[in-house]
C-alpha cells in the first residue's frame, strides 16, 4: 500500500519523531515501498492460525516477593541530562 | 606466528601450560588493535585500564591455582550492545552518546566471572538496525578481507575484530542474522543460540522476540567453549529458558556420520551470487562424503519471511525506542524548550535514518486501523514459518543453507536502497522468527578472495549438534587459518 | 426535559495499589513517601536493556481478588505494552493486560433504598503504576520521581450498572471494604494507593442506548465522587437541553472550584498501540493453583455483616460497624466465646473499647488485654461485683495495663457494696441530714429522689449497688 504524506507525519507525531520537510518526503517514499512488499501477506489464508508472540514457549518465570536494593539516586540519575535534587528535571508540562 | 593467530583455546591452553600469561595475550590483542584497527575501525571503545587490570587478576588467580573457568585470562571484545558498569555503551547511537551504564548485562557479569578481560566496545549498525555497519552513527567498519567492503551487520566490528585477530573472540547480537551475516562475511565461526538460551538481560534490545546473543569466534570449538561460559536460565530475564545446557564440547569430534541433513529448496534460489552457490554446494558434498545424507525439503513459507519480520522487528523497535526521549539519560536536544521538544528534538537529532525508517513503520504497523492487517498477520505468518520447521526436523536433524546470498560487498553499495539491504537476510532471519538455533561456518573464498559462510540449522535447544556438524566440515577445511590481508 | 427525565448510567474503574513488598517487575521497595527517586533501579528507570520478571505475590493477589468478586479466572492470561509518551512513564510504554485480562465477568453486591443490587464487574488486570510529575516546581520545570513507578496495580471495571452518585459511593466504599479484607489493598483514597474513575453518561429516561461518556478522573474522596458524578450529570443535561452534544473527553474534579473541567485536549488522538508484551510469557494460573485460592478465601464482608445479625442477634447498625473492619470483626468474635450476652458485649464495643481505640490511637492488634479478661470483666459487672461506671474506669485500666479486671477491681478498691446493712447504714444517715428535703419530697416532689440517691452514691464512692441503694431509698422514703 501507499502511504500518503498525511499519513506519515501523523506517524511521525506518533513517534514523537521531528521529521524534517525532506525526511517527510523521502520516508514517503521508502516506507510505501516497503508496504508494498510486505503487502504479499495478505494473499495468505490465516483466519485459522493462531498468532506467535513467543518464538519459544516458555513457562513463566516469576519472583518472589523480595524487596532488594535500589541504586542510589546519584547513580539513577548520573546520566540525567537534567535534574533537581533527587528529581529528573523536563520543560514545565502544561496539562 | 602471533599470540593473536591463536584460537582461544589454543590460547587458554598454553595459559593453562604457564606457557603466556593474559597480561601477554592482552597486551597482544591491546597492540594488534593499535595496529591494525586504524584500517579495520573495529572498536568505538578500547578499554585498555579494564582489560589489564582483568588479565593481572587472571594472572594471580592462576598463580594462586584457581582459574575461574577454561577460558580464564582470555581476551574477549564485546558488541556495544552490551552494557558494561563504568563503561560508555551506546548502541551505535547518538542518542546514547555518554552514556555510562549503572549496570553489567548478565552476560557480562558471566563473562567477568569466568576470568576474561573485556578489551573493548565494538562498531554496529545503531541499535542493531542494518547489515552492513553503516548505520553505525559513528563510522562504518571495514572487512578485513577487503576495506573497501563491509563487514557486515548489525554486529559486523565484532566479526571484523575476530577476523583482524584484534581479539581472540567476540560477543554479538542476532536478531535477523546480526551474528551469522557479518561472519559468513569474514571467514569466522557465529552461533545465534535458540531464543531464550542466553539471557537478554543489560543488551540493549532492538526486537525482543527475536534479540539473541551469541559468540562470534574464530572456529567451532571456541564458539562451543563461549556458548558454554554465557548459556544459562537467567533469573532476570522472563523468556530466558529453564532447559539443561550441556557440555557443548563433549560431542563436538563425532562427525556427521549417519546425520540427515536438510537441504531446504527455497533456500537456493536466484539473486544468489554462483561463487556463494557453488562453495556451498561444494560443501554439501564434503557432508556427504563424510557420510551424512543430504534430503532435500520444503520450507514453502519462506518467501513470506522477510515481509514477516520486517513488520515484526520494527513494531517491537518502535516500542524499545520510545524510552531514548531525552528525560532520564543519552541526549537531550539543546534547543528543546518544551515537553514536546525534548521528546521529538531529540529522538530527531539523536537516531540515524535507518533507525527512524523502522520506528516509522514499526509504528505504522502497531497503529489503529492498521494493527490487523499488518502487525497480527505478520504474526500469523510467524506461526506458519515456524510449523514449516517444525515440519523440516521430523525428517533431518537439521537444515544446512548459504548463510548470505552474497559475499561482502561494497561499502556504500546499498545505502540508499533499504529494500536490497533487506535482502542480505533472506536466509538468516526465518532461523530468528521460529527461535531456533543458526550458526555459520567458513567454508571457502571467492576467486576475489572473499569469505563465503555455511548455515547450519538445528532444533530448538540443539546448539551442540550444530557445532557438532560444523565441526566435521572445519576439520577438513581449516580456513579459519588463513588471515586477512591487512 | 427536567433532570428527573434523564438516567444516569454510570461505571466505574478502581486502580488498587497491590499491598507487595516490592514492585510489580523488579525488587524495588514499594514503601510510600522516601525522597525522590530512592526506590528506583535500572529496571523500574527504564533503563536501556532491562527486563521485567512478574512478582509472584501480584498475581497471588490478583486471583484471590478475582474469586472473591466471583469472576472467571483465566488460565492463561497475556500481557500487553500499551504505548505512550509522558515524562513520568519510564519506558515509553506501560506493561498491562488488554484483551486477555487475569480476571472477568464478576459481581459485587451492594445496598441501595431499594435493596440488593448486582453490580457486574467487566474485567480485572495487573498493570505497573507510572512515576509522579510535579508541575509546580518553579523554574520553568516539571520534576520526574519515579518510586512509584513499577508499584503494583489492579484495576477493577466494573459494567455501567449504577445509575446515581449514591450507587457509586456505595460501590466503592463496597469495593474498598472487600479488598481491603483480602489484604490485597490499603484502602487509602488520599495517598492514591485506592483510586477511582468514574465514566458518567445521561441518557432519556426509557431510552436503552447510552449517552456519550466522560471520564472523571482526581476522585480522591468519596465525597469528591458523589459531588463530581452529580455535578457531571447536571452538566450533561445542560448541554444536551441547550441542544449540544456531549464530548467524549476526560474530565477533571476540581476540588476549589467544584466543577470538572476538560483536561486541554490531547494535542493527537490517542492511538496507544497495544501489543503483546514480548518480554513476558504469558501468565499461566493452573486450576490447582485457583482452588487453593478459593479455599484460602476469607469471609467477605457481606457474608460477615450477614452472619453478624443472624448468629448473634445483633442490629444491623452493630453488625455493620463490627464488621467494616476484619480485625474488629474477628476480635469481637473472640470476645464471644467468652460473654454470651452479644448485644451487651456490642454495645461495649461501639461504646468504651471504640472510644479508648481511637483516643489512644492504639490499632486493634496492640490491645493488651485478652478476650477472655473482657468477658470476665462483663460478667462482673452482670453479677455486680463492679458497677458499670466503675467497670468502664477498669476498662481503661487494662487497656493501659494489661492488667486483670479482678487485679484492678481488688487494688482500686473498685467491687461494688452489695451489702445491705451498709447501704442502710449511709441511706439513714443521709436522710437523717436533710429533713427539709424529705418534706419536699412527701409534699409530691418526686425528683428529689434523685438527691439522694446522688449524695448516698457520693458517700459511698461510686460503690454502692445502685439497685439496693433505690431500693433501700424508697422503703424508708415510705413509698
Amino acid at each position: 500500500m501507499a502511504l500518503t504524506l498525511e499519513q506519515v507525519r501523523h506517524v511521525a507525531t506518533l513517534a514523537r519523531l521531528s521529521l524534517t520537510p525532506e525526511e517527510e518526503q523521502r520516508f514517503t517514499t521508502q516506507l510505501s515501498a516497503v508496504l508494498d512488499a510486505v503487502d504479499q501477506l495478505q494473499a495468505l489464508d490465516v483466519e485459522a492460525v493462531a498468532p506467535t508472540c513467543h518464538a519459544t514457549l516458555t513457562s513463566s518465570r516469576l519472583r518472589e516477593d523480595v524487596t532488594r536494593p535500589s541504586l542510589p539516586p546519584e547513580k539513577s540519575l548520573a546520566n540525567a541530562p537534567a535534574k533537581s535534587d533527587t528529581s529528573f528535571a523536563v520543560p514545565k508540562i502544561i496539562e | 606466528m602471533q599470540l593473536t593467530d591463536l584460537t582461544m583455546l589454543e590460547l587458554a591452553a598454553k595459559l593453562a601450560a604457564g606457557a603466556v600469561s593474559s597480561e601477554e595475550a592482552t597486551r597482544a590483542s591491546l597492540a594488534r588493535i593499535q595496529q591494525v584497527d586504524p584500517k579495520v575501525r573495529a572498536f568505538l571503545r578500547v578499554d585498555e585500564a579494564g582489560a589489564l587490570a582483568a588479565a593481572r587478576a587472571s594472572d594471580a588467580r592462576r598463580k594462586a591455582g584457581g582459574p575461574a573457568s577454561a577460558l580464564d585470562g582470555v581476551p574477549l571484545g564485546l558488541k556495544d550492545i552490551f552494557l558494561t558498569e563504568g563503561v560508555e555503551t551506546t548502541a551505535g547511537s547518538r542518542i546514547l552518546e555518554g552514556f555510562v551504564p549503572p549496570y553489567d548485562a548478565t552476560v557480562v557479569r558471566l563473562l567477568k566471572e569466568a576470568g576474561l578481560p573485556l578489551v573493548g566496545k565494538l562498531n554496529m549498525d545503531e541499535f542493531a538496525m542494518g547489515s552492513s555497519n553503516e548505520s553505525s552513527a559513528f563510522f562504518p567498519s571495514h572487512n578485513p578481507w577487503d576495506v573497501s567492503r563491509t563487514p557486515g551487520g548489525s554486529s559486523g566490528g565484532s566479526a571484523a575484530a575476530v577476523a583482524a585477530r584484534e581479539v581472540f573472540g567476540a560477543l554479538g547480537t542476532d536478531t535477523g542474522g546480526s551474528i551469522r551475516q557479518p561472519a559468513a562475511l569474514t571467514n569466522t565461526v557465529g552461533l545465534k543460540p535458540t531464543y531464550g538460551r542466553v539471557s537478554r538481560f543489560g543488551v540493549i534490545a532492538f526486537a525482543s522476540s527475536l534479540d539473541q546473543p551469541g559468540p562470534m569466534t574464530r572456529t567451532v570449538a571456541d564458539a562451543a567453549a563461549l556458548l558454554q561460559v554465557i548459556a544459562r536460565p537467567d533469573a532476570q530475564d522472563a523468556t530466558s529458558a529453564d532447559a539443561p545446557v550441556p557440555d557443548y564440547s563433549a560431542d563436538l569430534e563425532a562427525g556427521v556420520r549417519g546425520l540427515k541433513l536438510g537441504v531446504p529448496r527455497e533456500y537456493f534460489t536466484e539473486g544468489m551470487d554462483s561463487e556463494v552457490e557453488a562453495a556451498v554446494r561444494e560443501a554439501l558434498r564434503e557432508y556427504e562424503r563424510l557420510g551424512a545424507t543430504l534430503v532435500d525439503v520444503s520450507l514453502p513459507h519462506t518467501k513470506y519471511a522477510l515481509a514477516t519480520y520486517y513488520l515484526i522487528a520494527p513494531a517491537e523497535a518502535s516500542s524499545n525506542l520510545a524510552r531514548y526521549d531525552g528525560v532520564r539519560f543519552g541526549l537531550r536536544a539543546k534547543d528543546a524548550r518544551s515537553l514536546r521538544d525534548v521528546y521529538a528534538l531529540t529522538r530527531e537529532q539523536g537516531f540515524g535514518a535507518e533507525v527512524k525508517r523502522r520506528i516509522m513503520l514499526g509504528t505504522f504497523a502497531l497503529s489503529s486501523g492498521y494493527y490487523d492487517a499488518h502487525y497480527l498477520r505478520a504474526q500469523k505468518v510467524r506461526t506458519l514459518i515456524r510449523e514449516d520447521f517444525t515440519r523440516a526436523f521430523q525428517q533431518v536433524d537439521a537444515l544446512l543453507s548459504p548463510t548470505s546470498p552474497v559475499p561482502a560487498f561494497k561499502l556504500g553499495e546499498k545505502v540508499e536502497d533499504p529494500l536490497s539491504m533487506y535482502l542480505m537476510d533472506i536466509y538468516t532471519l526465518p532461523c530468528n522468527l521460529a527461535g531456533l538455533p543458526g550458526l555459520s561456518v567458513p567454508c571457502g573464498f571467492t576467486k576475489a578472495g572473499l569469505p563465503v559462510g555455511l548455515q547450519v540449522l538445528g532444533r530448538p535447544f540443539d546448539e551442540a549438534g550444530l557445532l557438532r556438524i560444523a565441526r566435521a566440515y572445519e576439520r577438513e577445511h581449516d580456513f579459519f587459518r588463513r588471515s586477512a590481508p591487512l | 426535559m427536567p433532570v428527573s427525565d434523564f438516567q444516569p448510567v454510570i461505571g466505574l474503574e478502581v486502580h488498587a495499589q497491590l499491598l507487595t513488598q516490592s514492585k510489580i517487575f523488579c525488587g524495588c521497595s514499594t514503601a510510600f513517601g522516601a525522597e525522590p527517586n530512592r526506590n528506583t533501579c535500572p529496571v523500574c528507570l527504564g533503563m536501556p536493556g532491562v527486563l521485567p520478571v512478574l512478582n509472584q505475590r501480584v498475581a497471588e493477589f490478583a486471583v484471590r481478588t478475582g474469586l472473591a468478586l466471583e469472576c472467571t479466572i483465566r488460565p492463561t492470561s497475556v500481557w500487553s505494552r500499551k504505548n505512550y509518551f509522558y515524562p513520568d512513564l519510564p519506558k515509553g510504554y506501560q506493561i498491562t493486560q488488554f484483551d486477555q485480562p487475569i480476571c472477568e465477568h464478576g459481581r459485587l453486591v451492594i445496598d441501595t433504598p431499594l435493596g440488593e443490587k448486582v453490580i457486574r464487574i467487566l474485567r480485572i488486570h495487573m498493570e505497573e503504576d507510572a512515576g509522579k510529575s510535579v508541575h509546580d516546581a518553579g523554574g520553568g520545570q516539571s520534576l520526574v520521581d519515579l518510586n512509584r513507578a513499577g508499584v503494583p496495580l489492579l484495576e477493577i471495571v466494573s459494567q455501567p450498572d449504577l445509575r446515581d452518585a449514591d450507587e457509586a459511593v456505595e460501590y466503592l466504599k463496597a469495593m474498598r471494604d472487600v479488598l481491603v479484607y483480602l489484604g490485597v489493598n490499603d484502602g487509602n483514597l488520599e495517598e492514591g494507593s485506592f483510586r477511582c474513575d468514574a465514566n458518567v453518561s445521561v441518557m432519556p429516561k426509557g431510552s436503552t442506548t447510552f449517552g456519550q461518556r466522560c471520564e472523571l478522573k482526581n476522585l480522591n474522596s468519596f465525597r469528591f465522587l458523589k459531588q463530581a458524578i452529580e455535578y457531571e450529570i447536571a452538566r450533561q443535561v445542560d448541554v444536551i437541553e441547550s441542544g449540544g452534544k456531549v464530548v467524549q473527553e476526560t474530565r477533571l474534579w476540581d476540588v476549589s472550584k467544584g466543577v470538572t473541567r476538560s483536561m486541554r485536549s490531547k494535542e493527537e488522538a490517542h492511538d496507544y498501540r497495544y501489543f503483546p508484551e514480548p518480554d513476558l510469557p504469558p501468565l499461566h494460573v493452573s486450576a490447582e493453583a485457583i482452588d487453593a485460592a478459593a479455599q484460602a478465601l476469607p469471609e467477605l464482608p457481606r457474608a460477615k455483616l450477614q452472619r453478624f445479625t443472624s448468629q448473634y442477634g445483633l442490629p444491623a447498625y452493630d453488625a455493620r460497624i463490627l464488621t467494616a473492619e476484619r480485625p474488629l470483626a474477628d476480635y469481637f468474635e473472640a470476645c464471644a466465646g467468652h460473654y454470651k450476652d452479644y448485644k451487651k458485649l456490642s454495645n461495649w464495643f461501639l461504646g468504651e473499647l471504640m472510644r479508648l481505640l481511637k483516643e489512644e490511637g492504639t490499632p486493634l492488634s496492640a490491645l493488651r488485654f485478652t478476650p477472655a479478661q473482657l468477658g470476665a470483666l462483663l460478667g462482673a459487672v452482670d453479677q455486680g461485683t463492679v458497677s458499670a461506671n466503675a467497670g468502664k474506669d477498669v476498662l481503661g485500666e487494662m487497656f493501659r495495663t494489661g492488667k486483670a479486671p479482678a487485679d484492678i477491681i481488688a487494688e482500686k478498691g473498685l467491687a461494688q457494696v452489695s451489702d445491705t446493712g451498709a447501704i442502710e447504714a449511709v441511706v439513714d444517715d443521709i436522710l437523717a441530714k436533710n429533713a427539709g428535703e424529705i418534706e419536699k419530697y412527701r409534699a409530691g416532689k418526686k425528683q428529689v429522689f434523685g438527691f439522694f440517691v446522688g449524695q448516698v452514691m457520693r458517700a459511698m464512692k461510686g460503690k454502692g449497688n445502685p439497685a439496693l441503694v433505690n431500693e433501700l431509698l424508697k422503703k424508708k422514703l415510705g413509698d
